[in-house]
């Protein structure tokens, strides 16, 4: 196959799933989110239970019109909602679904040191938007935004660290290679903390204090309209993809799964977590209310960061003696 | 927040998690039929064969919703000295865009001329046509629900403990159809 047949081929499947799977996690929130609430969410479009509501809401994104407040600084304004959403396509390159080198999109040696840099972009698009808004709600959630992104960053990169310590390597699918079930205990604080700081990084509820609708409007996103908008919303639900992904390949083993037919199935229990991992991030969406700013940050750095750092230390000596 | 810490957390997954396994609340309505109570206030019919334009009901609405206009007309009764009058009704409408579903009107009526009815789809894009005509509104009592049934140890009604009670002070008169024995 030539080079650039099979390169074109990696593109294009990993668009295809950077596409797909938003929306699958978009629609099932639609639908757990009401059926925790005691609803039924969305029934009709696409005459069987709604399943064609996220694209009846994308056609209807499309057809609003793009307005730009008149005192936006007009470059940056427009150019936030991409430099929100590309880090995300760029992580989901380097996302292994299956062993081997076909079931990724680009195997990387510092898989994990790409996809912690490029994930810590986010907050660049926060505040390109929320300044460039001319917009004091926009700059006060782009400020929360901002603190809180660059709090949770730090136990982010200490749980993932711990990771990479535990098997040795950078690459993930060599993470995966080397990771074993009894280290779901053994990582378990870890695992913890990434998953709430990721939870905090994408700006979920319970950590959407920086959108918090019943005070800022919708924060940095106040101003944008059409398809603007919804390349953030879709931002939004690709890094829930994006954080499960991670979590699953970090701490739940990937494409291992309790069989043997890892080569076959691999790609199936990739998914399987993944999509669990977005259940839970859906259900706490709808369990717990939104957290203040204080305690926002106080959640970050008294409980997250010691964890974390006691989790490196634990890594460590388990490490040590073991190897 | 006593206890294990963290309990509270896990107790608001739990409840979500139960709720999301529960049949949800939702009614489909324009699918599925609402099913409402008996008694429920849909609409007003009018039974214009019973009414006798007696006007109490135009009088008792708080907010002047029903418009009635009627002529006389004189009936001969054979063998009366002099022909009776009678009231006809010409116009009887409830504008139920005004109306604000009191019942006052129906437990004004003595002559058992208005009902409810549960009907609650008549909504209309000119609010002109919510000015139900008497034509109208007597369609509407194809729609009332049979009254409901006397409440078996309810007290027996007026008239019927008045029948008991003159049967019992003399026995000779008695009641012609026997309705008085049952008191």
């Amino acid at each position: 196959m030539p080079v650039w047949l099979e390169l074109a081929i990696r593109v294009l499947a990993v668009v295809a799933a950077f596409l797909l799977l938003p929306l699958i996690v978009g629609q099932t929130e639609h639908k757990v989110m009401a059926h925790m609430q005691g609803r039924l969410g969305p029934m009709y479009a696409g005459a069987f239970h709604g399943w064609a509501q996220l694209i009846a809401d994308g056609v209807k994104f499309v057809q609003k019109e793009d307005v730009t407040p008149r005192a936006a600084d007009r470059t940056v304004f427009r150019l936030a909602p991409m430099v929100a959403l590309v880090p995300y396509l760029v992580v989901l390159l380097v996302i292994p679904i299956g062993p081997g080198d076909h079931l990724v999109g680009q195997p990387l040696d510092v898989g994990l040191f790409l996809v912690l840099a490029v994930v810590g972009v986010g907050v660049v698009a926060v505040m390109m938007s929320a300044w460039s808004s001319a917009n004091k709600y926009s700059l006060l959630g782009g400020l929360r935004a901002a603190a809180q992104l660059l709090g949770y960053e730090l136990p982010f990169v200490l749980a993932a660290a711990s990771v990479a310590m535990a098997a040795g390597t950078l690459s993930l699918p060599g993470i995966v290679a080397a990771w074993r079930p009894w280290w779901v205990i053994w990582q378990l604080p870890a695992l913890v903390v990434f998953f709430v700081a990721g939870l905090a990084e994408i700006r979920r509820p319970p950590f959407d204090m920086p959108i918090a609708d019943s005070e800022l409007v919708f924060g940095y996103m106040t101003e944008y309209t059409g398809l603007r908008f919804a390349f953030f919303l879709l931002a939004e639900y690709v890094g829930i993809v994006v954080i499960s992904a991670l979590t699953t390949v970090l701490f739940l083993g990937g494409w291992k799964g309790p069989f043997g037919l890892d080569a076959e199935l691999g790609w199936l229990w990739t998914l399987i977590k993944v999509f669990a991992v977005s259940f839970v991030v859906i259900w706490f969406r709808v369990a717990y209310p939104r957290l203040r700013e204080d305690q926002l940050q106080r959640l970050c750095w008294l409980v997250l960061v010691p964890v974390a750092l006691g989790q490196l230390v634990l890594t460590a000596g388990v490490r040590v003696a073991i190897g | 927040m006593s206890g294990i810490p963290g309990a509270g957390l896990a107790k608001g997954l739990a409840v979500t998690l139960r709720t999301m396994t529960k049949r949800s609340h939702t009614r489909q309505y324009p699918d599925v039929d609402p099913e409402l109570p008996p008694r429920s206030r849909g609409v007003i019919a009018l039974l214009e064969e019973n009414c006798t334009v007696c006007m109490l009901c135009a009088r008792e609405c708080p907010d002047w919703c029903i418009y009635i206009d009627s002529h006389k007309e004189e009936v001969v009764v054979p063998g009366a000295a002099r022909p009776r009058q009678r009231n006809v009704l010409d116009r009887f409408a409830i504008d139920f865009s005004l109306c604000m579903y009191c019942g006052i009107c129906i437990d004004a009526c003595p002559f058992d001329a208005l009902f409810w009815s549960p009907e609650f789809e008549y909504a209309e894009h000119d609010i002109r046509d919510l000015l139900h005509e008497k034509g109208r509104l007597r369609d509407w009592m194809w729609t009332v629900p049979p009254p409901p049934a006397h409440d078996p140890n309810g007290d027996p009604s007026k008239e019927e403990a008045a029948s008991a009670r003159s049967e019992l002070a003399s026995p000779a008169v008695g009641s012609k159809d026997g309705r008085a024995s049952a008191g």
